[in-house]
C-alpha cells in the first residue's frame, strides 16, 4: 500500500486528488490537506464582489465530499517537508498544523510516498504598504475578502444615489502581481453593477496595472484576427476601456495606499498618486511558505523552493535574457528535481521566468506580470500529474510519461464583463499554446487557429454555466468525470 | 460611452458601433456564438 499526499484542495489540489481516486486501487490511499474548510470556486468570485452572487453559491464543505470518495481529510496547514525523513521518523512526512476549531493548532505528521504541492498562493498584501482588507484597499482573492468588497460598493452606491460622486481604483496593487484578468473582470461587472443601479454617470473608473500595455494579462497580450487585420489584444482592451467609458494607468507600480489616495511609481519613474472613494487592487502572490528539512535537520529550503517560495520543478530555472527565452524552458512534469517522488502543480510551482517582457522603472523598480498559472491550465496539470503518480505507484511506469507544459498547452478563459442572463457580455478568449512559441510560430507566437477573442452574450451564458459545471464536478457527483478540466 | 477629448487616451481606441453593439446582445446570433465558442473550446480541451 502506497499513499499520495495532496497538499492544497484548490483547484489544482482538488482535481488530482479526484483523478487518483478515481485511478488508483483501493489498498492505495490519497490524503488530502487543506486548510480551509470550503472548496471555493474562485473565477466567480469577481461576482460575489458585486452582489451578483453569495459566498456560499461559490462554496461548498470539503469534508463530505472525500469522505463519500473515500478520501481522508485534514483540515490543516502544511508547515514543514522532511522528504528523507526525520531522525525519529524514517520515512518520507510533511508536518501539518491544524486549522479545524476542535484540533485548532495540534500538529501532526503524515507520512508518504508520493507528494503533491499544490498549496497555491499566499496573497502577500504586506508587499505594499496599506494594500488589502485589513488595511485601505478592497480584494476579490477569497470569498470572504470578495464579500467585504460587495458590501463596500453598496455604500458607494447609496452614496451616489444621494448625489455624491465616487471614484473607483481597480486593479493591481504591486508591479509584481499576476490575475490582471480577475481585476478587469471586477472592474466591468462593477461598471456594469453601477449601469443597472442607474448611478453610472456619477462614477469615474480607473484602471491601475502593472502590465506594460492593456490587454497583457500576464501573457504577453494575444494576437487574434479582427475584421480582416491581425490585431493585438491591446486595440481589442483598449476599445472595451473606451466604450465603458474607464481610464486607465499602465505600466504602474503601487507604492502606497492610503485611505482615499493611491500612490505609485510607472515605468519612466513618475511617481503620482490618485484619490479614490473605493479601491479594490489585487495582491502579488508568493508561495505559502512552506520550509523543507533532511533527516539531520538541515534547512534545505531554498534547494526546493525559489526565493519566491514556489516549488522547483522540472523547468529551466537558470538565468536568461528574454532573447534566450525558448518553450522548453517551461516544465513538463512538474516533477521536482531533487526529490522524484514530489511534484508540485498549479501557483504553487515556481514559473522559469515570465512570459510578459520583464520591464524595470528609471529608478530600478520591477514592473511588469508575472505569470498566470490558474484556471484551466492548473487543472489540466493536476490530472497529468495525477494520473503519472498513479502510473508510479501501480508499477506501470517508473518515471511521469504525461507532460503538460504550458509551453505546449492551450487554454480558454471567459472574462466575464457584466453578469446577466440577457444584457451580459464577457470576453471569450483561447490561446493557444499559453506560452508564446516564436520558433513554431515567428509572427505572433501562437497558433492563430485556436487564438481568438471576442465579446458577447454568449461569453457570460458560458461562464456562467462553466460555474455550475464545475461545482457540481467538484463535489463528485455522478459523472463528473466527464467534465473536462 | 465617455466623451472622446481630442488627443486623450481614449481619442484612439477603436470604438464599435450601435450596429456592432447591437449583435453582442442578439439572442439568436449569440446563441449561435454560444455553439462555435463551445466548439473552439471542446477542440483546445481535445488537445490534451
Amino acid at each position: 500500500m502506497s499513499r499520495l499526499l495532496i497538499l492544497g484542495a484548490g483547484i489544482a489540489g482538488h482535481t488530482a486528488a479526484m483523478h487518483a481516486r478515481h485511478r488508483l486501487p483501493s489498498p492505495h490511499e490519497v490524503v488530502v490537506v487543506s486548510p480551509n474548510s470550503q472548496w471555493n470556486w474562485i473565477p466567480s468570485n469577481i461576482w460575489v464582489g458585486t452582489g451578483f452572487m453569495k459566498p456560499e453559491q461559490v462554496t461548498f464543505p470539503l469534508a463530505p465530499v472525500y469522505e463519500k470518495l473515500g478520501i481522508p481529510f485534514h483540515q490543516a496547514r502544511a508547515v514543514s517537508l522532511h522528504p528523507d525523513g526525520s531522525a525519529d521518523r524514517p520515512a518520507p512526512h510533511v508536518t501539518i498544523e491544524y486549522t479545524s476549531p476542535d484540533r485548532q493548532g495540534q500538529t501532526a505528521d503524515l507520512d508518504y510516498d508520493f507528494l503533491i504541492n499544490a498549496t497555491g498562493p499566499r496573497l502577500n498584501f504586506g508587499a505594499t504598504k496599506g494594500l488589502g482588507p485589513e488595511a485601505h484597499s478592497l480584494s476579490v482573492c477569497t470569498y470572504g475578502h470578495a464579500s467585504q468588497t460587495a458590501a463596500a460598493l453598496q455604500q458607494s452606491i447609496q452614496r451616489m444615489k444621494r448625489g455624491d460622486r465616487q471614484t473607483f481604483l481597480i486593479g493591481t496593487g504591486h508591479g509584481s502581481c499576476t490575475c490582471q484578468g480577475a481585476a478587469f473582470e471586477y472592474l466591468f461587472n462593477l461598471e456594469h453593477e453601477l449601469r443597472r443601479q442607474g448611478v453610472r454617470d456619477r462614477a469615474r473608473l480607473v484602471w491601475i496595472s502593472n502590465e506594460a500595455e492593456l490587454g497583457d494579462f500576464g501573457m504577453g497580450g494575444m494576437f487574434l484576427r479582427r475584421g480582416g487585420y491581425v490585431t493585438h489584444s491591446r486595440v481589442f482592451t483598449e476599445s472595451l476601456f473606451t466604450e465603458r467609458g474607464v481610464e486607465w494607468i499602465t505600466r504602474a507600480h503601487v507604492r502606497e495606499v492610503a485611505p482615499g489616495e493611491t500612490s505609485y511609481e510607472t515605468l519612466d519613474g513618475e511617481n503620482a498618486s490618485i484619490t479614490h472613494d473605493f479601491a479594490m487592487l489585487l495582491p502579488p502572490f508568493t508561495g505559502v511558505g512552506l520550509r523543507a528539512f533532511q533527516r539531520d535537520g538541515r534547512d534545505i529550503t531554498a534547494d526546493l523552493f525559489a526565493p519566491s517560495q514556489f516549488m522547483f520543478v522540472d523547468g529551466d530555472y537558470r538565468k536568461k535574457a528574454f532573447d534566450a527565452w525558448a518553450p522548453e524552458d517551461w516544465p513538463e512534469t512538474y516533477q521536482s528535481p531533487r526529490y522524484t517522488n514530489i511534484f508540485a502543480v498549479g501557483i504553487a510551482f515556481a514559473p522559469p521566468h515570465p512570459i510578459s517582457k520583464p520591464m524595470t522603472s528609471v529608478t530600478g523598480t520591477p514592473i511588469s506580470p508575472t505569470p498566470p498559472r490558474t484556471g484551466m491550465p492548473s487543472g489540466v496539470m493536476a490530472r497529468h500529474v495525477a494520473l503519472n503518480i498513479v502510473d508510479m505507484m501501480t508499477g506501470k511506469a517508473e518515471a511521469p510519461t504525461r507532460k503538460a507544459s504550458m509551453a505546449h498547452m492551450g487554454a480558454a478563459c471567459i472574462a466575464s464583463a457584466g453578469a446577466d442572463l440577457v444584457h451580459g457580455t464577457a470576453v471569450s478568449m483561447t490561446v493557444f499554446p499559453i506560452v508564446p512559441d516564436f520558433n513554431k510560430y515567428p509572427d505572433t507566437g501562437r497558433d492563430l487557429r485556436y487564438t481568438s477573442g471576442e465579446i458577447g452574450l454568449a461569453g457570460h451564458w458560458i461562464k456562467h454555466a462553466l460555474h455550475y459545471a464545475f461545482l457540481y464536478k467538484a463535489k463528485a457527483n455522478p459523472l463528473w468525470i466527464a467534465v473536462p478540466e | 460611452m465617455a466623451i472622446r477629448k481630442p488627443f486623450e487616451q481614449s481619442y484612439y481606441p477603436p470604438v464599435p458601433t450601435r450596429w456592432t453593439k447591437y449583435w453582442r446582445t442578439n439572442l439568436a446570433w449569440q446563441f449561435i456564438r454560444f455553439i462555435v465558442l463551445n466548439v473552439k473550446m471542446l477542440r483546445m480541451v481535445r488537445r490534451h
